[in-house]
């Protein structure tokens, strides 16, 4: 491709993607158009209807914050125009602990993928989510790291071919709700970015829900579906389109993702408890201790 | 006139613990949020902030390491509250990403690191000084950190305030090398009055969202810092980035932003670096040790004065930024120099970088876990004098 094909290509995303986010830019930073997702990524439908439930959210866009660690899902913040910080890899939540301790007024939402969220940032996640604090957590998960081109992850199905699984992959793989459940999480939905609506709703429960929230997206990935049973960018949306099954009541434990056709692949609204957070616990006991008095 | 909450430790003179004293520290300067992860010989500043930061309104939260701990940390530092951590070498290891995290995005910070012997799990319960060297050169890239080094209990306490001073002031992570001698030791504290205690908060946009075009503006060495929630809506970025936050690979960003981050401190380093000298105007063997360590190097210097030995004390109280210009200008002035420290030998390597060609070094190294004993220093010293 000549240096003048690769301009009018980068002019071309610019504009498809300028209006792609058309009536958004309250929200969306234009200004950094185009984004580094790949053409078949699910990222860019997810950043749009994430814009959309802040905007909905009636929470001031002032007050929302966004965190997110290492990868191409951790890219995704620093396009919404909101107080966002890209931390290290894996370090997310921990940062929005902290954030949120300091005040409780801000709506934090960490944004972040597979690798980020439950590989390298594992710890984190399952005790930020044991201590049920009050922040948001999206994970995006394509079953590989694709920033670094394509290595298998903690999500990556057993068997799937990957750049460092050139032999199929012998691994068992997480299943993000059922790991979010048994650490405690308070919220818990699975979506994929062509249930746009429900995905949108799905960010808007979690920001309306006092406590741990946890919404898994399941997205395609150009470098995971080449290598496996989805060689066309669009073949991975195609599995989605036609394997994907509702089922808010579904035995968290029997939805673990092996991206097998013949498989049904799970998604819902599928969980939501009402539980003190770690916030409001803490200002009862700043309460308790400003009248009673310091342990002696 | 800054306003101090009623429940602080109030002005008066104490007999207390180096850690406990951190701890209050801490409280004075406006610490208001506590992340830690137990590890010993640093836990009673845990222990001390999980009972008295509640009693101020502030948070204490245990975390599940120590790389959650201090990210905590740091996020509720952008969050516009002034927070720390404390902890102990496995742990200061554990912590060197974020040393690099807070550089890079510019977040003050405290660390205090109560020394123990390494290297990796070593003596817990046991001093050490071995992490001189890893409180400047820990993590990756180049950056640069502010240091203090403690050597009683008033000055864990009156060091503590200003690391909280500088982390704010410079948009910086402050560590404080505290060792296991100086926090388990129990001490006098004068806490004097508030008003004569300088608290430094750091400077904040004073133009509105809408006008705050350049957060990481690079013509200010230390740009004010626009705070999570205060409308400004700003990109912090762990990645190379330009003025207006956004990540870059360019290399004139990657350039003023590196430089601007390490000239912050050392454009500064002579306001920042802090010593002690004892008995150095006529020296001819200068003695070089730092915390616990010079605490019987003092006693040396004494003993050996009265026997007319012409010996001196140089003790640095910031490792960094190190004050090298006055090393040199005293090495220039002996013919002999002493470094006691427990390590096999790093504030040594600062020593012979910044002294004149021709004087003569000794190290004095100790076991990890142990504090020398004067007589220890003592002998080297005579046998250097040859007295």
């Amino acid at each position: 491709m000549s240096s003048s094909d690769r301009f009018r290509l980068r002019e071309f995303a610019v504009t498809s993607l300028t209006k792609y986010y058309e009536g958004l830019e309250q929200v969306i930073r234009t200004d950094r158009m185009p984004h580094i997702f790949c053409p078949g990524c699910g990222l860019g439908i997810i950043l749009k209807g994430l814009a959309e439930a802040i905007l909905k959210s009636g929470i001031p866009i002032n007050r929302h914050v966004g965190v997110s660690g290492i990868g191409c899902t951790g890219r995704l913040p620093g396009y919404l125009r909101i107080d966002a910080y890209h931390v290290t890899h894996g370090r997310a939540v921990a940062f929005a602990v902290g954030l949120k301790l300091a005040n409780p007024e801000l709506e934090v939402t960490v944004v972040g993928g597979d690798g980020d969220i439950v590989t390298i940032g594992g710890n984190h996640f399952i005790h930020a989510a044991r201590r049920n604090h009050d922040i948001n957590v999206i994970i995006v998960n394509n079953f590989i790291y694709g920033m670094t081109g394509g290595q298998y992850g903690a999500t990556t199905p057993t068997g799937s071919y990957t750049t460092t699984s050139p032999y199929g992959h012998v691994e068992y793989p997480f299943n993000i709700p059922l790991l979010a459940y048994a650490s405690g999480a308070t919220f818990i939905a699975r979506w994929t970015p062509i249930h746009y609506a429900q995905m949108v709703d799905a960010f808007l429960q979690m920001f309306e829900h006092k406590g741990f929230a946890v919404v898994e997206i399941i997205a395609p990935c150009v470098l995971y579906g080449e290598r496996n049973r989805f060689p066309s960018y669009t073949d991975m949306v195609k599995y989605f389109r036609d394997r994907c099954v509702i089922d808010h009541e579904a035995d968290l434990r029997k939805i673990g993702i092996s991206l097998d056709p013949k498989e049904p692949l799970v998604i819902g609204n599928f969980y939501k408890v009402r539980r003190k957070t770690y916030e409001e616990l803490y200002k009862e006991l700043i309460e308790r201790v400003s009248k009673e008095g310091a342990k002696e | 006139m800054k306003s101090f909450h009623p429940r602080l430790l109030k002005p008066g003179r104490y007999f207390m613990q180096g850690n406990i004293a951190t701890a209050e520290a801490a409280l004075i300067a406006g610490c208001r949020f506590y992340a830690g992860y137990p590890i010993t010989p640093s836990n009673e500043i845990a222990e001390w902030m999980s009972r008295r930061l509640p009693e101020v309104g502030g948070v204490f939260i245990q975390m599940e390491d120590e790389i959650g701990s201090i990210v905590a940390v740091l996020g509720a530092s952008a969050a516009g509250v002034k927070a720390m951590t404390a902890t102990s070498g496995p742990g200061f290891s554990l912590m060197m990403e974020s040393v690099g995290l807070a550089s890079m995005m510019e977040i003050p910070a405290v660390i205090v690191n109560v020394m123990r012997a390494g290297p990796s799990t070593g003596i817990p319960t046991l001093v050490g000084q071995g992490d001189i060297m890893q409180a400047k050169w820990g993590s990756h890239g180049d950056y640069e950190i502010i240091a203090y080094l403690p050597s009683s209990v008033q000055e864990v306490f009156d060091m503590t305030i200003k690391a909280f001073n500088m982390a704010e002031k410079y948009r910086v992570l402050t560590i404080v090398l505290s060792d296991q001698v100086i926090g388990h030791m129990i001490g006098k504290l004068v806490v004097p009055d508030y008003e004569e205690i300088e608290i430094i908060d750091r400077e904040l946009p004073d133009v509105p969202p809408e006008k705050l075009v350049y957060p990481f503006d690079n013509s200010r060495l230390i740009p004010p810092m626009p705070i999570a929630g205060a409308g400004y809506r700003v990109n912090y970025d762990s990645l190379t980035h330009d003025e207006r936050g956004y990540p870059s690979v360019d290399r004139d960003v990657s350039f003023r932003l590196v430089s601007r981050l390490v000239r912050k401190i050392r454009e500064n380093e002579k306001a920042i670096a802090e010593w002690e000298e004892y008995y150095t105007d006529d020296a001819d063997i200068l003695l070089v040790a730092y915390g616990c360590t010079a605490r019987s190097a003092k006693e040396v210097v004494k003993k050996l004065r009265r026997e007319n030995i012409r010996i001196g004390l140089f003790r640095p109280k910031t490792a960094w930024p190190f004050p090298w210009w006055r090393m040199n200008e005293l090495s220039k002035r002996v013919s002999k120099i002493v470094v006691a420290e427990i390590n096999m030998g790093q504030m040594l390597h600062l020593v012979r970088e910044y002294s004149a060609r021709d004087v003569e070094i000794v190290h004095v190294p100790y076991a990890p876990g142990y504090m020398p004993p004067p007589s220890y220093i003592e002998n080297i010293v005579r046998g250097v004098y040859g007295a």
